[in-house]
């Protein structure tokens, strides 16, 4: 009976993935028809507007596929953190790891002397810079590896959680100090940077993304028999002949590399780590990591990509940052799917 | 005879604080466990237990001495999984898990490196939830048992283990009295059939005389006396291990008397299981009960066809009553 239901859930989510997929390239200020489009993506013949062709291969084509990437990316390493730390609140942000790749942007932005900043900005988009997302990952790295150094000394998992949220406090702070010394136009372009983009990132920064995304992602995979036993706590996961340390080492190099990434691409996008998760439980119904990693990828990717449907309301011009849609829209659902399945004690979700 | 399935030596265990040693329990006996052999270890709070259960375990490292599972000193954590399984204190919620998942889980060090499981991982997985009697709850979440339903699938977990050696960490806890006595009587089950070795620290000590093969009674500072039963009861080992605290061990009864001794003598003539009631209640009003005659009080009963009565003698006077109840009243 279970067997059914999820594949029942898997073929709706593969269905509502390609759903969200054609809506999202048809979403945006220009119109372009269905059929155009399709036409564009599969015949590669010459649309009824040249521009069109544009449009779609190297604007909405790349941005969903940003989307799905990010999605995936973002969604698997919460899942993992929620279950290293048993901790139904935690997200791929914190070890940590977003926030530095924000001290090293913020680096970049704010002190880099304005001359390269606004150069960089201005040639290729806040997001699309190759400057900005090598200081992102300068920045992620060097925290990744603060918060190696230190797992390596603890023992405890709960421990490693305090050190990656202080780190993490510790980043922003250095941030705001930053900000408050620097001059408006630049503090704007920081603040555009951090309410997130899944546009700009094309061609080889796209198959750079796509690369690190999926090496993330089978080893998320790879590892979920570890994320089974530690499941159990770290007592019971060692009395199973797990190396803790080693797992531990793994998984936070594998979500660090996720979130890294995309934070580096495209800015911090918040939310989906939390909640995938938690949904992929309510639809699965299981705690096994070999289903959940597959089930997060399809729902974070169909979230975002609504998500960024969302940003671009049809009709108008105006384009919200995906930052504020994930939460606005991600939250409410959240809150009406638990509540609706009331039978589900919070504690499912420890 | 085969060699044992644990054996340590010299040990001692305790933990690093900050740079520091803090010894727990240090110079410890040899000890040994055997297949087929139930040990309970007792010990008061804070005497070491755990630490000690979780260092022969493998869990946390010995501060000094050595051991030996299964022949061999420094086992992997996979062999070691192979050879010992827990059960602990630690609770375990939710995760959206159901008892099934966690019982296959106990298969990890067995089952491929995805976690896929073949088939004799699954008639193990069955095996273990038929013995631990949990074939019922296999679909409930884990969150949703009761703490007697949640302990019988932890070990369930750990039997799936299949490992010869199993440990279990105050597994009565928390459990109400039917739940403790099914599970110790589950536990030597366990022994006698399935030829495992049993080590579990507890703080029930009339149901360990009773069904241990051997216990270790550990006293912070490293103290253990170890043995079966009830030679260590003759020996007035636990008379002596708690001599000095404000509780006394009844080396007659096997229990620990809650009544303190030293009050007035009164005579008790009867047999049998009224006079152990009889006894229990003059207990705990307060009074010795001797067999002597040298009480100028005494309390006869009287077995007559079916209706028993209690007769109070005193200086001249004699008082017979239908009940201990009544006959304590008049005692007062």
């Amino acid at each position: 009976m279970n067997g059914s239901i999820r594949k029942l859930s898997l073929t709706g989510l593969l269905l509502l993935l390609v759903l969200a997929c054609v809506l999202d390239i048809s979403a945006g200020a220009v119109r372009i028809p269905l059929h155009d489009i399709f036409r564009i993506l599969f015949s590669r013949a010459p649309a009824a507007d040249a521009s069109w062709s544009f449009i779609v291969d190297k604007i909405r084509l790349p941005k969903a596929i940003t989307a799905i990437l990010a999605g995936c990316g973002l969604s698997v390493g919460g899942l993992q953190m929620q279950t290293l730390f048993r901790n139904p609140l935690a997200d791929p942000g914190v070890l940590g790891i977003t926030a530095g790749a924000s001290l090293g942007v913020a680096a970049v932005m704010l002190t880099g002397g304005s001359m390269t900043t606004i150069y960089a900005i201005k040639e290729l988009g806040p997001s699309g810079s190759w400057l900005i997302a090598c200081a992102a990952c300068v920045g992620a790295g060097m925290a990744m590896l603060l918060v190696l150094v230190l797992s390596g000394r603890l023992r405890d998992n709960v421990m490693m959680l305090i050190i990656g949220l202080m780190i993490g406090s510790v980043t922003l702070a250095l941030i705001s100090i930053w900000q408050y010394f620097s001059n408006p136009e630049e503090v704007k372009d920081y603040l555009l940077w951090t309410f997130g983009s899944l546009g700009g990132v094309t061609g080889k920064q796209l198959s750079i993304l796509g690369l690190i995304v999926g090496v993330g992602l089978i080893a998320a995979w790879l590892s979920s028999k570890m994320l089974d036993a530690l499941l159990l706590g770290e007592n019971y996961a060692r009395s199973m002949g797990l190396t803790v340390r080693r797992a531990r080492t793994i998984i936070v190099c594998t979500t660090s590399l996720l979130a890294g990434v995309i934070t580096a691409f495209c800015g911090p996008i918040g939310f989906i780590g939390i909640a995938v998760p938690h949904l992929a439980r309510l639809c699965f119904n299981t705690s096994s990591h070999r289903i959940l990693i597959p089930a997060c990828c399809l729902i974070g990717a169909i979230l975002l990509l609504l998500c960024d449907c969302i940003s671009q309301w049809p009709g108008t011009q105006a384009v919200l940052p995906i930052n504020i849609i994930t939460s606005l829209v991600g939250a409410p659902l959240v809150i009406l799917l638990l509540v609706r399945r009331r039978n589900l004690s919070i504690n499912a979700y420890r | 005879m085969s060699s044992p399935l644990l054996y340590a030596k010299n040990l001692s265990t305790g933990y690093h604080s900050g740079g520091r040693k803090i010894v727990v329990s240090a110079g410890l006996p040899g000890l040994e466990i055997d297949r087929g052999r139930m040990i309970c270890l007792l010990g008061a709070n804070g005497s070491g237990k755990s630490t000690l259960l979780r260092t022969l375990a493998g869990l946390q490292p010995a501060l000094g001495g050595t051991v030996a599972v299964g022949g061999a000193t420094h086992l992997s954590p996979a062999d070691l999984a192979r050879r010992i399984s827990l059960v602990l204190t630690d609770r375990v919620v939710g995760t959206n898990l159901d008892v099934y998942s966690l019982v296959v889980l106990g298969r990890y060090p067995w089952s491929g490196w995805l976690g896929g499981l073949d088939a004799a991982d699954r008639s193990a997985v069955g095996r273990a939830m038929d013995a631990a009697g949990i074939m019922d709850l296999q679909h409930r979440k884990v969150h949703t048992l009761s703490d007697g339903e949640s302990q019988k699938v932890m070990l369930a977990r750990a039997l799936a283990q299949d490992t010869p050696l199993l440990m279990l960490d105050e597994p009565t806890a928390h459990l109400d009295l039917p739940s403790r006595i099914r599970l110790m009587r589950l536990l030597h089950t366990l022994t006698r059939e399935m030829n495992k070795g049993i080590l579990l620290s507890t703080h029930e000590l009339d149901l360990a005389l009773q069904v241990a093969d051997e216990l270790w009674l550990l006293q912070s500072g490293g103290v253990l006396h170890k043995g079966a039963p009830e030679d260590m009861v003759l020996e007035g080992v636990f008379e002596a291990a708690f001599a000095g605290e404000d509780v006394v061990f009844d080396r007659a009864t096997g229990v620990f008397r809650i009544h303190p001794e030293g009050g007035p003598a009164i005579r008790l003539e009867g047999d049998g299981t009224l006079a152990f009631w009889t006894r229990r209640a003059l207990q705990r009003e307060g009074f010795t009960v001797i067999r002597e005659e040298t009480a100028d009080r005494v309390v006869r009963i009287i077995e007559e066809k079916s209706a028993p009565r209690w007769v109070l003698e005193t200086a001249g006077s004699s008082r017979s009553y239908t009940s201990i109840g009544a006959l304590l009243r008049e005692l007062k």
